[in-house]
């Protein structure tokens, strides 16, 4: 990430009250729990529907979960888990919504982000800013 | 077993993991994979896999009702987490590296400790002057509604509080976990929080945490669809049970009831990993 970017010039601000002009981290938190409580029904939802087309098609195989041989390839990274999906398959669709449900704390660290550049924090803006780097690496695979 | 029949039992007993640790405190995910290794027969790499997913649904589940309550301390939070996700990426960096035998054995250990910190309720205490000076410097002074109104409180030994924090992180990366138990440890009696303000903000660091190894266990694998959607409902169902039953204290009986299956399953990973067994 590059440098943190300087103060907004006051003149670019839109016009409000100022009793909104700064968010305290009360209001913050109750902003992002809300959107994380939905980021999590979203994400139950999607893998439900996943869930049940992929037991209406595999559910009378044999179980296999004995032996360690991974999941499939194609549902170990973001773009394959999207080629699944378009593909309509239905263990794609589960792993879809397992890679959200993952994404909402990912989305809480990277709001506080903004909150924290919206109230001028420069100190959190760069703490915060390190934590989202390390969850977007981590994303992307981490450590070999 | 079809998978039909595995995905119902396996999402029982998830549910009963989120209902007794949503109605102790204690977290249900803890349990999770000795239950799916040695009830189950699932590989444990398949195992913290599920058990990681479900600590995500969980923490991020359960912030919306925390965060009305106004205790959690954001700043501390988000500096700790620094130490949290470099553990967790370090943690499961190691879980691919080391045996299943000796994934087990550390599970043992760290289950045998959990069952013996729940037992030990922490108490209420805050602390108003002496804050560290880093704590000073990096506005992590803060204050709780009680009450009595809005009680100020110190922050103290930040360093000794990030340094656990790292050791949480990697046994969370490891063994797929929220390390609650080590989150509250190193804000309660080495930062010094109010025990409400510990909790609440664990609650939310451990979402974040389990995220930072999450993207490490999907690219190796570990999150396998078919084992992974019905525990992680199966926890989120019981843990939201578990809240909505739950009015005012936690009763002494449920919490000796979990450290008795705690400890069962420890001694039970301790010896089918150091036979090999697993």
């Amino acid at each position: 990430m590059s440098a943190h970017p300087e103060p907004l010039a006051r003149g670019g601000e839109p016009p409000g009250p100022p009793a909104r002009a700064r968010w305290t981290d009360e209001q913050v938190e109750q902003v992002l729990g809300g959107l994380l409580r939905t980021g999590v029904l979203i994400a139950a939802a999607v893998a439900i529907l996943g869930g049940a087309i992929f037991l209406a098609q595999h559910g009378m195989q044999v179980a296999g979960h004995r032996v360690f041989v991974g999941a499939p390839p194609e549902l170990r990274s973001i773009a394959g888990i999207a080629r699944g999906v378009l593909a309509l398959q239905s263990a794609a669709i589960v792993q879809l919504g397992l890679l959200l449900l993952i994404a909402t704390p990912v989305a809480r660290v990277a709001l506080s982000l903004v909150a924290f550049l919206i109230q001028r924090d420069r100190l959190y803006v760069v703490i915060t800013g390190i934590v989202l780097l390390l969850l977007l690496f981590s994303l992307n695979g981490g450590p070999a | 077993m079809t998978i039909l029949l595995f995905s119902v039992l396996t999402g029982i007993g998830a549910f009963a993991a989120g209902l007794l640790g949503a109605l102790t405190g204690l977290g249900g995910a803890i349990i999770i994979t000795p239950l799916l290794t040695i009830v189950f027969g699932v590989d444990i790499r398949y195992a913290i896999g599920a058990s990681l997913v479900s600590v995500i649904a969980t923490s991020s589940g359960a912030a919306a009702a925390y965060v009305r309550e106004g205790y959690t301390n954001v700043r501390v939070g988000m500096l700790l987490e620094i130490a949290t996700t470099i553990g967790a990426l370090a943690g499961a960096y190691l879980a691919g590296h080391v045996t299943t035998s000796a994934l087990a054995v550390i599970f043992g250990l760290v289950l045998l400790y959990s069952g013996y910190r729940s037992t030990k309720p922490l108490a209420e205490h805050v602390t108003t002057e002496h804050a560290d000076p880093i704590a000073v410097k990096l506005r992590l002074n803060s204050a709780y509604p009680t009450p009595a109104g809005m009680q100020p409180y110190a922050v103290q030994h930040v360093p000794a509080g990030f340094s656990l924090m790292f050791g949480a992180g990697i046994l969370s990366g490891l063994l797929g976990i929220g390390s609650g138990a080590v989150k509250v440890l190193a804000m309660d009696q080495a930062m010094r929080l109010p025990f409400k303000v510990s909790t609440t903000t664990s609650n939310f660091m451990i979402g974040v945490t389990a995220a930072a190894s999450a993207g490490v266990y999907l690219h190796r694998g570990y999150i396998d669809p078919g084992i992974a959607l019905p525990v992680m409902l199966g926890v989120l169902a019981g843990a939201l049970t578990g809240a909505r039953i739950l009015t005012g204290a936690r009763p002494q009986s449920l919490r000796i009831l979990f450290s008795i299956v705690v400890l069962v399953l420890a001694a039970e990973m301790l010896y089918k990993g150091l036979t090999g067994a697993l």
